[in-house]
């Protein structure tokens, strides 16, 4: 069974501009699960991803990374943030962003070599991109930018993997593509949390789920907690989703 | 004076000598820097901050009562950077935008510069200052000291560059991103705006309060149209302002009574204007001609699948057919036909036309092949 935990967090309340944006969330994400976080808009989804990365400063609250604060466990922990939060027709190449994603091991000033550049384009063959690799990033597709960002990810080599809505504006292909690798990395023993909006395919890509509404409704896993009841608390009106199991 | 003339002018001049040099190294140091700004589409901070540090000349000015370009530059280096930590403040602390917050502090500050100039004319030894050229800048008054310390600042922000490259680069593509790999970003953040502000500090004397901001943004602007790297873009943009000063200095030169500043960015604008016009890769010429021949091959293929559903029809697919039938059909004209004879799509006998393998092949296949070479 899960017994280890990857990430726990208590009383984390959020704000901007003194209106809450994550009120009191306690949360302990077991290692190794699969884990989608829903809710509707503005329910502090993607805050609570950052909250965890540091990049926000919550007003109040504890998070660690098995047991310590983030700042001492960063090489544990990768980020694939939200395609349109960078201006993708920056000039540099597919493989020069993978490349980013060294850039954390090796610490300042220190400019990144053979192992790097091998590592880059390992990754880059894994999400199906190696034709790519010298592509100006804004001549890519939605879905390829997508997959260069996961690359990044990937590069980091870390135990927890943070996706701000990896499926947004991507094709099926590329999602089927993108589920399989998250899949396999789970596989593999890492834990993945990934900010996700399509209810339908809750079921069948995730094994844990995060309900969150400013507030966390529930979690757990999957085949327990994710019924119209939670659905319902957590969007507000009746919901009904046909899940299939 | 002809081009040799001017030349042999430049290296024998001693005056000339510095203002070409003085021009040259402030256009390749804001090229440089200013290929940063304009990433991070801090354009007009540029403009704010050589705006800000109008009332630090006049204050150093005041304080000293003779004019000194050195404790100027400190001047104007102080309310630059208040000015700069201001507009940052506005941004963070309040529900302003930031180009409200820039404009504020742009035109307070200026005010505020004007104000004291105005002061300062009225008083007895005010002629002597000659305050007033920072506002287009001067280039004759640059001396050979002021182009060493040009020098030294371009080879430390080059230094600089150089060290922390791999950092800069990814906090201007993703900011975010940076700071969960546990860089300091804050540190990035200042080290690159005190750098840019003391490039526009530099460049106040040459080109003036008004102008500075065009340096900064013009070769930078110039060089993104023809590159698609970083190192590239940047190396291109100081070239482009270097180039900009050199040729500024000379055409300012060679006409009595032109000032240099404005020249200076007028050529840095014809950089630009060239660059958007005429780059491969981004210039409108090329992507008005790439438009052209897409569209004349999507006339071309239509006339061919249209062919091609004809041709289908029939055992033989290269029974002839007359070209009356495709009259109905707008896509062709004689001339297409014979671009599509050219490429052995086809074969013309007089009035009648018949499909070659290759071109069945080819209208076979074509939506397959759009499809590849978009995924390609």
């Amino acid at each position: 069974m899960k017994d280890k935990i990857a990430v726990q967090i208590d009383d984390l309340t959020v704000a901007y501009n003194y209106k809450p944006v994550l009120w009191d969330i306690d949360l302990a994400i077991p290692e190794g699960v699969l884990m989608a976080i829903v809710g509707p808009n503005g329910a502090g989804k993607s805050t609570l991803i950052k909250s965890i990365l540091d990049i926000i400063k919550p007003i109040a609250g504890s998070i660690q990374i098995y047991g310590k604060p983030y700042k001492k466990q960063r090489s544990l922990v990768a980020y694939v943030p939200q395609k349109g939060s960078v201006d993708w027709d920056f000039p540099t190449t597919a493989l020069d962003v993978v490349m980013m994603g060294t850039y954390g091991s090796l610490g300042w000033i220190k400019r990144p070599g053979q192992k790097e550049k091998k590592a880059a384009l390992e990754a880059l063959e894994k999400v199906g991109m190696l034709a790519f690799k010298n592509r100006q990033i804004s001549q890519l597709s939605g879905g390829q930018q997508q997959r260069i960002f996961l690359a990044r990810a990937l590069v980091q080599n870390a135990a927890i993997y943070f996706m701000d809505e990896p499926f947004q504006g991507v094709d099926a292909t590329t999602e089927k593509a993108i589920i399989n690798i998250l899949k396999e990395l789970r596989k593999s023993g890492k834990t993945v949390i990934v900010v996700h909006h399509d209810l339908q395919t809750v079921p069948e890509y995730f094994d844990w789920v995060t309900f969150l509404n400013v507030k966390k409704i529930a979690t757990g896993p999957v085949k327990d907690i994710f019924n119209d009841d939670n659905l319902t608390k957590t969007y507000g009106i009746n919901y009904k989703v046909s899940v299939q199991q | 004076m002809n081009l040799q003339e001017y030349i042999e002018l430049v290296f024998t001049d001693y005056t000339l000598r510095t203002i070409t040099l003085g021009t040259a190294v402030l256009g390749a140091i804001c090229g440089m820097l200013g290929s940063f700004a304009v990433l991070r589409k801090q354009s007009l901070l540029g403009d704010a901050i050589s705006h800000a540090a109008l009332p630090g000349i006049a204050i150093a000015f005041l304080i000293i009562g003779t004019k000194n370009s050195a404790a100027f530059l400190l001047g104007a280096l102080i309310s630059g950077l208040i000015g700069t930590f201001w507009i940052r403040g506005i941004i963070k602390k309040t529900h302003l935008k930031s180009d409200t917050a820039l404009g504020l502090i742009l035109s307070l500050f200026f005010g505020f510069g004007m104000l004291l100039l105005t002061y300062i004319q009225k008083m007895p030894n005010a002629n002597q200052a000659g305050l007033e050229s920072y506002l287009f800048g001067q280039a004759a008054t640059l001396l050979e000291s002021d182009v060493w310390l040009m020098v030294l600042v371009t080879g430390i922000s080059l230094v600089i560059l150089l060290l922390f490259w791999k950092e800069l680069k990814l906090l201007l593509f993703d900011a975010d991103y940076t700071k969960t790999l546990g860089f300091n970003i804050k540190f990035l953040d200042i080290l690159i705006t005190t750098f840019i502000v003391i490039a526009i500090v530099l460049g106040l004397q040459t080109v003036g309060v008004v102008l500075m901001s065009a340096m900064l943004l013009a070769p930078a602007a110039a060089a993104r149209q023809w590159t698609n790297s970083l190192g590239i873009m940047v190396i291109l943009a100081a070239i482009f302002g270097a180039l900009s000063g050199v040729v500024g200095t000379a055409i300012s030169a060679s006409h009595n009574n032109l000032s240099t500043g404005p020249v200076i960015v007028l050529v840095a604008g014809v950089f630009v204007l060239f660059s958007f016009i005429f780059s491969p890769g981004r210039g409108l010429l090329f992507r008005e001609i790439r438009f052209r021949k897409n569209r004349s091959d999507l006339q071309l293929h239509k006339t061919l699948s249209f062919m091609y559903n004809i041709a289908k029809t029939h055992e033989d697919t290269a029974h002839p057919h007359a070209i009356k039938i495709l009259n109905n059909f707008q896509g062709f004209t004689r001339k297409s036909l014979q671009k599509l004879e050219d490429k052995d799509y086809i074969k013309i006998r007089g009035t009648m036309w018949s499909m070659t393998d290759s071109g069945y092949h080819t209208a076979a296949n074509l939506y397959d092949q759009l499809i590849k070479e978009e995924d390609e």
